[in-house]
C-alpha cells in the first residue's frame, strides 16, 4: 500500500484553489458595484481570502508534488511516511484556522498573512517537517543532485525564513521604525514569491526532463546557471517593489542592478525558443505538454513587463496600478499555475496510465483559459496604466470619478475571471475525479 | 558526492554569506532616511489600521489593494488632512464599510497616519527621472 497523502495534498490544493478564485471573482464584482454585499462580505475580507487561498493553492500543490514525484515516481523509500501525513495534517487544520480567523475578523496579521499571526507557528512545523523528510530521504537515496533537487531544496529553505521574516513586526526593532518596518516586509513578500518559483519552476524542470526522456535538461551547466541566478534575484532583487520607499539609495541600485540580470533569462527564452519545447516528446503527455507550451507564452509576455518596470523610471509611474495586480496573477496564474496543471496531468498518468487526458472538453478548457486570461491581463494593464495617466499628468478628478471611468475594463476584467474560473473547472474536473477515486480505493 | 555538487554547495555558502551581511545591512536602521520612531499611540493606530484591514483597499507608498485611494499623505494634504480623515472613518462611503470607532480610535489612526506622513512622499512629484532608468526620489523635509 502506497503513502496517499501526497495525493491528499493535491486535492486540498486543488479545493482551495476553486475557493479561492471564487472569493476573486465576488471581489471583483465589487469593482463594479461598491454595496454589494458589502455587508457581510466587504472586498476587506474577501481580498484576504483570495490572496491566502491562490497562494496556498501553488505552495500545497507543488509540495503535493513533490512527494509524488519522490514516492511514486523515483520509489524512494521516504525518511519517514508518517512525517508526510502529520505534515498534511497540519497543513489542513491551520487552512482551517485561517478561515475562521478570516471569517470571523481575528486579522491582526499583514497583507498576505493577514490570519492571526500564531497561525505562523504550526506553518512553520509543517515546512520544518518537510525539510526534515527531503533531506534526509535524498541524502540517502541520491549521490549528485539534478538542478531540481537543488531547487526544491533551495525552496523549502527560503520559505521558512521569508515566512518568518515575514512576522518580524512583532518585534519593536522593526515595528517602531515604519520604513525599515514596511520594507522588510515587502522585502519577505518579495522573497517569498521567490522561493515557491523555485518549488514550482523545478518542477517543471522535472516535468521537462521526464516527458523528454532526457536528464540531461536537469544536469547541464545552463541549467545550474540558470538556478544560482534565480537564487541572486531571490535574495535580492525584492526591492523593485519598494523603490518610492525612502531607503538609502543603495538598496534601490542593490536591486535595480540584480533586477537587470532577468534581461539574461530573456535572451536565453528567445534564444531556445524553438528547441526548448518543440522536441518535447509529446505522445504520452497531451495535455502536461500543453500547459507547459502555455508556460512558455506566459514567461515570455510576464518576464517583458516585469523587466520594464524593474526600471526605476518605468516603475515610478506603474507602482501603485492594476499593472502590478497584473503582474502578480499574470504570473502565478499564468507561469505558476500552468506548471502544476502540468504536474496535475503528468501525475494523473502516472496514477492512470491508460487515462484520456485531452479529451475535448478538456483541450476546449484549455484553450478559453488561455484567452481569458489574456483578456483579463490586458485588462488589469490598461486600468493600471489609466490610473497612472490620472496620478501623473492629468492630476485632476476625485479618485471615484477616475475609478467611474474605468468601469468598461473592470467589467472586462470581471467578464474573464469568470472565464478563467469556469475554464479552469471543465480543465480539472476529471483530475479531481481521478485523484478522489485514488484515495477511496 | 561528485565535485561538481561541491563546487554548487560552495557558491550557495558564498551567496548566503552575502546575504547575512546584506540582511544585516537591511535591518539595521541606517537603511533608512526617516528614523523616527513611532509613538505608543500610533503603534495602536497601526494595530486599527491592521484589524480592520484599510490595507486591504488602501496603500502606503503605492503598496496594499487597490479598490481605494492611497493614504500615505492624507494627514499633509492641503485639501484634506485629520478632520476629512476622520470624517471618512465612520461615513461608510461606497465599498468602504461602516465602521464604527469611538473618538479615541478615531485619534490613534490620525495620529498612525501623521506619522507615516512624517516618513516621506508618495507620489513623489518632485522626484527627478534620469536618463540612465534611475529615479532620484525628493525625502521629506529636503528642500
Ligand atoms: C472595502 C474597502 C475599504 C476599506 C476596508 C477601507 N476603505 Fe477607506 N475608502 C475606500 C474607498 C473605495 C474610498 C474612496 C471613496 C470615494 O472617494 O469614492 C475610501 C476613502 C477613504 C478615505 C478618504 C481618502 C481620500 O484621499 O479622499 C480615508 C481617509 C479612508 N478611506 C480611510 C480608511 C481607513 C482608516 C480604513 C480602515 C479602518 C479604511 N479606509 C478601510 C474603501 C475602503
Ligand atoms: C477567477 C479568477 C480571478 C479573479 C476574478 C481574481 C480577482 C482578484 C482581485 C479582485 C484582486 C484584488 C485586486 C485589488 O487589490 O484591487 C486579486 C488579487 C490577487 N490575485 Fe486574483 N483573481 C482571480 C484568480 C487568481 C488566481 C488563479 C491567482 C493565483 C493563482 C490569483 C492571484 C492573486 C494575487 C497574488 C493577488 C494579489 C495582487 C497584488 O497584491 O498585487 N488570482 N485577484
Amino acid at each position: 500500500m502506497k503513502n496517499k497523502a501526497p495525493i491528499y495534498f493535491l486535492l486540498f490544493a486543488i479545493i482551495v484553489f476553486f475557493l479561492g478564485m471564487f472569493f476573486g471573482m465576488i471581489a471583483s464584482f465589487q469593482y463594479l458595484l461598491p454595496e454589494f454585499l458589502k455587508e457581510y462580505l466587504p472586498f476587506s475580507k474577501l481580498r484576504p481570502f483570495h490572496v491566502t487561498s491562490v497562494i496556498s493553492w501553488i505552495v500545497l500543490c507543488a509540495t503535493g508534488s513533490i512527494y509524488f514525484f519522490l514516492t511514486y515516481v523515483e520509489k524512494f523509500k521516504l525518511f519517514s511516511p508518517l512525517l508526510v501525513k502529520l505534515h498534511f495534517i497540519i497543513f489542513l487544520l491551520t487552512g482551517i484556522a485561517i478561515y475562521f480567523s478570516f471569517a470571523f475578523d481575528y486579522t491582526e496579521g499583514r497583507e498576505y498573512f493577514a490570519f492571526k499571526p500564531i497561525l505562523i507557528v504550526p506553518i512553520l512545523i509543517g515546512w520544518i517537517l518537510f525539510g526534515i523528510n527531503y533531506f534526509k530521504t535524498l541524502y540517502k537515496n541520491v549521490k549528485g543532485w539534478p538542478v531540481y533537487y537543488w531547487m526544491w531544496g533551495t525552496g523549502i529553505v527560503f520559505i521558512s525564513y521569508h515566512l518568518m521574516e515575514a512576522h518580524f513586526w512583532l518585534l519593536d526593532f522593526f515595528r517602531l521604525n515604519f520604513i525599515k518596518d514596511f520594507a522588510v516586509q515587502w522585502k519577505s513578500t518579495g522573497s517569498f514569491t521567490g522561493s515557491w518559483n523555485m518549488l514550482v519552476y523545478g518542477i517543471s524542470i522535472y516535468l521537462m526532463s521526464k516527458i523528454k526522456k532526457d536528464s540531461d535538461v536537469a544536469r547541464n551547466k545552463a541549467a545550474f546557471f540558470f538556478y544560482f541566478l534565480g537564487l541572486t534575484n531571490l535574495m535580492f532583487g525584492w526591492a523593485h517593489h519598494t523603490y518610492l520607499l525612502p531607503t538609502q539609495p543603495w538598496i534601490r541600485y542593490v536591486a535595480y542592478a540584480i533586477s537587470m540580470t532577468e534581461w539574461i533569462v530573456l535572451a536565453s527564452i528567445i534564444y531556445s525558443w524553438k528547441r526548448s519545447v518543440l522536441k518535447v516528446e509529446k505522445e504520452n503527455h497531451p495535455m502536461a505538454y500543453r500547459f507547459l507550451l502555455a508556460t512558455d507564452f506566459w514567461i515570455f509576455l510576464n518576464i517583458i513587463l516585469a523587466l520594464l518596470f524593474s526600471i526605476p523610471a518605468i516603475n515610478f509611474f506603474t507602482h501603485g496600478t492594476h499593472i502590478t495586480v497584473a503582474h502578480s496573477m499574470g504570473t502565478t496564474i499564468g507561469i505558476n499555475t500552468t506548471i502544476l496543471f502540468s504536474a496535475l496531468f503528468f501525475i494523473l498518468h502516472q496514477l492512470y496510465p491508460d487515462f484520456e487526458t485531452d479529451r475535448k472538453w478538456v483541450k476546449r478548457g484549455f484553450v478559453s483559459f488561455n484567452i481569458s486570461l489574456f483578456f483579463f491581463w490586458i485588462s488589469l494593464l490598461i486600468a493600471g496604466g489609466k490610473r497612472s495617466y490620472w496620478m501623473y499628468v492629468s492630476k485632476s478628478g476625485l479618485f471615484s470619478e477616475m475609478q467611474d471611468s474605468l468601469i468598461l475594463y473592470y467589467i472586462s476584467f470581471f467578464i474573464f475571471g469568470i472565464g478563467i474560473f469556469v475554464s479552469l473547472l471543465i480543465v480539472a474536473f476529471p483530475i479531481f475525479k481521478a485523484f478522489f477515486h485514488k484515495i477511496k480505493t | 558526492m561528485s565535485t561538481n555538487s561541491k563546487l554548487y554547495l560552495f557558491v550557495i555558502a558564498f551567496l548566503i554569506a552575502i546575504f547575512a551581511f546584506y540582511n544585516y545591512l537591511v535591518y539595521s536602521s541606517n537603511g533608512y532616511v526617516a528614523v523616527e520612531k513611532l509613538s505608543p499611540m500610533a503603534v495602536k493606530g497601526q494595530q486599527l489600521f491592521q484589524n480592520n484591514r484599510c490595507w486591504s483597499c488602501h496603500q502606503l507608498y503605492g503598496l496594499g489593494g487597490y479598490l481605494g485611494p492611497d493614504l500615505t499623505n492624507v494627514y499633509s494634504d492641503e485639501d484634506k488632512g485629520p478632520l476629512y480623515f476622520k470624517a471618512f472613518l465612520n461615513s461608510g462611503v461606497k465599498s468602504m464599510p461602516k465602521f464604527n470607532f469611538s473618538e479615541e480610535e478615531k485619534d490613534v489612526l490620525v495620529e498612525y497616519m501623521k506619522q507615516v506622513d512624517e516618513t516621506g512622499i508618495y507620489p513623489n512629484y518632485d522626484a527627478e527621472i534620469e536618463a540612465t532608468g534611475w529615479v532620484k526620489l525628493k525625502y521629506q523635509n529636503e528642500e
